[in-house]
């Protein structure tokens, strides 16, 4: 059977691949397109590595059709930071030592990016359940939840 | 953080600077074993067993080479075998006879997921199609998966032959039980005698995985020429490279390993399952081959830890010192030995110091994945069982969980029952700071409960090469060979930038790979900053002296009488002469024209280790409706030498308490009775998710170690070991129940208040 041809914007610009009917969004992100930040840890959408944003919606994007991209935008860790300015959440995952092994990482920063879009002064707890579906087995979770209440209260300042 | 001791000041060493690797992991740049491409490679994928135990009767892969873009497929016919020998492997002994069957099956499959056979192929989905084509004829064999009915006479035999070891005389018939241990101090019996109390209880646990959030990956490419290049996410290249070249037959030299930057290991990704599969097709087809395991591979085929059976008697004077310790120790292996019941019976009782001590371990095989290392290798289980005795001690003779464990506890010049004796440990400093915290002294709630455990952990050093070069403009550059897992590289800078006395940002780490740098043994044993760290020590003043030598020349004076101080090299001395000072910058600018390169080398087999003690204090609260526990506070509060980077310190404390609680509260390896693993994805085995967890309290105690320049010990591993315990107690005094059994799951809490409410 032929690929699909599939026009999307990842990032701001605009792209084209080519797909099979069962790759998902992220084998496409990855190895059609070249952009590894987003990581497979479990294919199945418990674990949140590959959370990418789909038209603004946080998504597992192991859990997406490459062919459902067609027409929307998709936002993911190489597009977060801008030029060579990082995002402030990005600034204090390094500040707050929020990553150890870094797999989790991307993930959790676009989960944690989509939180505070929605909602710019968490508390811990809504902090907590928003990225329960984003598992990270080094850090115990101290330390990135401290870096996302940092990044949302300086981002408050800012705003 | 508190300070304990009094240590020298530092300008680098202690403080929380950004690490070098970090940017490139907030922005998705850091490579990982599965991000690495290479042109022309092929997607390889293992075929493997449907059965816990069979014969291997026939494999027949000619459909699956016929068909369409299949390149190659690997079986247990293209893998020569290996003798049966135990030959020295850092820490470990390996036995390359299991390795090999553990790589690709041979006369049996011997666990649900056994490899069989590697394809090939130009695309995942015809690999994955090629997998189907592959006929195999297996004899279904009866098969063992729980440990005590392993041990039972007229069980499966896992092993065909296998005789125990360590008992005299020696058996006559095969049993699973590979190997008994035996370590004994004093005179238990007469220490039972002499106890007011006595209390002896069995305890449970199950298997678990370390859960690294990356699968296992490796991009493997051999030449024409028969050199090779491997990629993979592993805590230890020199060691997959040895083990890969041992199974194919090739020269060391031939094999160039690289460590992709690694998504977690925790003791799992030491072993060798897909490289060598990897390299064999590669090899075979001519192409580079890229294998990724999916997360129900890792679970089924990867290393999880021994379940246990353990046995604890402890006796007692009524003023709490205890006067008997006894264990009995019954490690599951999986299906080849090598569990870590060793070390489990040499840390149970290590927190304490004791007159007679005697503690049996027994090896285990059954049809299960061969476990792995994980964090502390059998240290958790033994602790769990030693220190809830110790608490059920505690609630017996009326004495604070603290007061007893000071009573009791190891201190410099203690005899640990495994042979040594301590130098410097932080024991008692720990169990102070728990006293003093406000954890310890802060009011409880209704439905709570606060449990206290204390843990140990060895700590190794081991053969360690780091490679420092002073660049023409004074920045350096350090090649180290232990992969970073948690912030190496940072703390390897800081000591480097220590050292030579220039800012910790005109340090830049690396990570080499196995043809640029001398041996390095893995990361694990606690050991990569402090091995690793004592040799950037040793090649950073190896620089300061090349440094002093090519002032000494250009000043025209002897070597001895140029000083290194406050980064300026000077002049010493009274005929050495009126010379300018020379920074580290300044040399480096005329190295060229003073002999050349500046280049340090620390190739050392670091001595010295030296154990980390650690005290967890948990609150829980247990619903009384569900038997839900709810963890509400934790404080970790361990000795770690000297924090170099004291955040990265925090970071394994943290670590390590939420992975036990995991252990304690959810995680187990469920099987059916047809011997298949029955939660092999991360929905139905749960690790600690946020909402699970409260923040988790960090207290560094700081007792240095003498035998490294700046006191560090090992700190990855203890974090790990106290938590079971301590969240067992916890529950216990919320609940009034106390549990034998992991996990502490809601249906088992439940069901044990009912029973309790009932009588």
């Amino acid at each position: 059977m032929s690929k699909h041809h599939v026009s999307t914007t990842v990032n701001g610009d605009p792209v084209e691949f080519l797909c099979d009917t069962e790759q998902s969004l992220l084998d496409c992100l990855r190895n059609e397109l070249g952009l590894t930040g987003s990581k497979e840890g479990c294919g199945s959408g418990d674990c949140g590595a590959c959370s990418v944003l789909l038209d603004g919606r946080l998504v597992c994007s192991c859990l997406v059709l490459g062919v459902e991209a067609g027409g929307k935008t998709v936002e993911t860790i190489e597009g977060m930071a801008t030029g060579e300015e990082l995002h402030p959440l990005q600034q204090k995952f390094l500040e707050h030592a929020a990553l150890q092994c870094g797999i989790c990482t991307p993930g959790i920063l676009i989960a944690a990016k989509s939180l505070l879009e929605k909602n710019p002064n968490p508390t811990e707890t809504e902090t907590r359940y928003w990225l329960a579906g984003n598992l990270c087995r080094c850090t115990g979770y101290d330390k990135i939840i401290r870096a996302v209440l940092d990044a949302a209260a300086e981002m408050r300042k800012g705003a | 953080m508190q300070d304990r001791v009094k240590g020298p000041k530092y300008d680098v060493v202690g403080t929380r600077p950004v690490r070098p690797d970090g940017a490139d992991k907030v922005t998705g740049r850091a490579k990982y074993g599965a991000d690495h491409h290479v042109a022309g490679q092929l997607a390889g994928k293992v075929l493997r067993s449907p059965h816990p135990h069979a014969r291997l009767k026939s494999i027949d892969a000619s459909a699956a080479l016929a068909l369409p873009g299949v390149k190659a497929v690997v079986t247990r016919d293209d893998i020569k075998d290996q003798a049966s020998e135990f030959v020295p492997a850092g820490e470990m002994l390996i036995n390359y006879r299991d390795v090999v069957r553990n790589v690709l099956a041979r006369e049996k499959v011997l666990f649900e997921g056994h490899p069989v056979a590697a394809v090939a192929a130009t695309s995942e989905a015809i690999a994955r199609q090629a997998l189907k084509l592959i006929k195999v004829e297996y004899e279904v064999l009866p098969h063992v998966i729980d440990v005590l009915d392993a041990m039972k006479p007229g069980a499966p035999i896992v092993e065909d032959g296998m005789i125990t070891q360590g008992v005299t005389p020696a058996p006559t018939t095969p049993s699973n039980v590979a190997k008994r241990v035996e370590f004994a101090l004093g005179d238990v019996e007469k220490g039972f005698k002499d106890a007011d109390v006595i209390i002896e209880r069995t305890f449970d646990t199950k298997p678990v995985h370390q859960g690294y959030i990356e699968p296992h990956a490796c991009v493997a490419s051999v030449s024409e020429d028969g050199t090779a290049e491997l990629w993979t996410t592993t805590q230890g290249h020199w060691i997959v490279r040895a083990h890969c070249s041992r199974l194919l037959g090739w020269d060391i030299t031939k094999l160039r390993v690289t460590s992709s930057e690694i998504g977690g290991g925790f003791g799992g990704k030491t072993v060798v399952y897909m490289e060598p599969l990897a390299l064999a097709l590669s090899k075979k087809a001519r192409r580079p081959v890229k294998m990724v395991m999916t997360r129900e591979e890792v679970f089924k085929a990867s290393g999880p830890t021994s379940g246990a059976n353990i046995r604890v008697k402890i006796g007692a004077k009524k003023d709490g010192r205890i006067t008997a310790a006894e264990g009995e120790l019954k490690f599951q292996a999986g299906c080849f030995q090598g569990s870590p019941v060793q070390p489990a019976c040499m840390c149970a009782f290590a927190p304490y110091d004791l007159e007679n001590v005697k503690v049996v371990g027994y090896d285990v095989l059954s049809n299960r994945p061969k476990v792995a290392a994980y964090r502390a290798p059998g240290g958790p289980i033994a602790e769990y069982a030693v220190e809830s005795v110790v608490d059920e001690l505690c609630e017996t003779l009326g004495m604070d969980p603290i007061e007893l464990r000071l009573k009791n506890a190891a201190k410099e010049g203690t005899k640990a029952a495994y042979g040594p004796k301590f130098g410097p440990v932080g024991m008692i400093e720990c169990l102070e700071a728990a006293k003093d915290s406000p954890h310890w002294n802060a009011p409880l709630g209704k439905n709570q409960g606060r449990g206290i455990a204390a843990g140990f952990w060895f700590n190794i050093g081991g053969e360690t090469t780091v490679n420092v070069q002073l660049n023409e403009d004074g920045t350096v550059t350090l090649m180290a060979g232990t992969p970073d897992i948690g912030g190496l590289r940072a703390s390897l800078a800081m000591m480097a930038a220590e050292e030579l006395k220039i800012p910790y940002e005109k340090v830049r780490p690396i990570i080499a790979d196995t043809a640029s740098l001398g041996y390095n043994f893995l990361t694990g044993g606690s050991r990569s900053t402090f091995s690793s760290g004592m040799a950037t020590v040793e090649a950073a003043r190896s620089i300061i002296k090349q440094a002093c030598g090519r002032a000494a020349k250009l000043w025209e004076i002897p070597e001895e009488a140029v000083t290194f101080e406050d980064g300026m090299f000077r002049p010493a001395g009274e005929n050495a002469g009126n010379h300018k000072p020379m920074s580290l910058a300044d040399i480096a600018k005329v190295a060229g024209k003073t002999g050349g390169s500046i280049v340090g080398v620390g190739a050392i087999s670091a001595q010295g280790a030296a154990p980390s003690f650690g005290v967890h204090i948990a609150d829980t609260e247990v619903d009384p409706e569900t038997g839900k526990v709810t963890v509400t506070r934790y404080t970790v509060i361990q000795d770690a030498g000297k924090a170099i980077h004291p955040a990265y310190v925090e970071g394994q404390y943290q670590g390590g308490a939420a992975q036990g609680i995991g252990w304690a509260l959810n995680e187990e390896y469920i099987y059916g009775e047809d011997g298949k693993m029955q939660n092999a994805g991360f929905l139905d085995y749960r690790i600690p998710v946020a909402s699970d967890l409260p923040m988790i309290e960090t207290i560094i105690v700081e007792v240095p170690n003498p035998r490294h320049p700046y006191g560090v010990r090992g700190i990855g591993e203890t974090a790990i070991v106290p938590p079971m315990a301590a969240l067992n107690s916890a529950v216990k005094r919320a609940s009034g129940v106390r549990m034998f059994e992991l996990p502490l799951s809601p249906p088992k809490v439940l069901k044990a208040m009912k029973a309790a409410k009932g009588k």
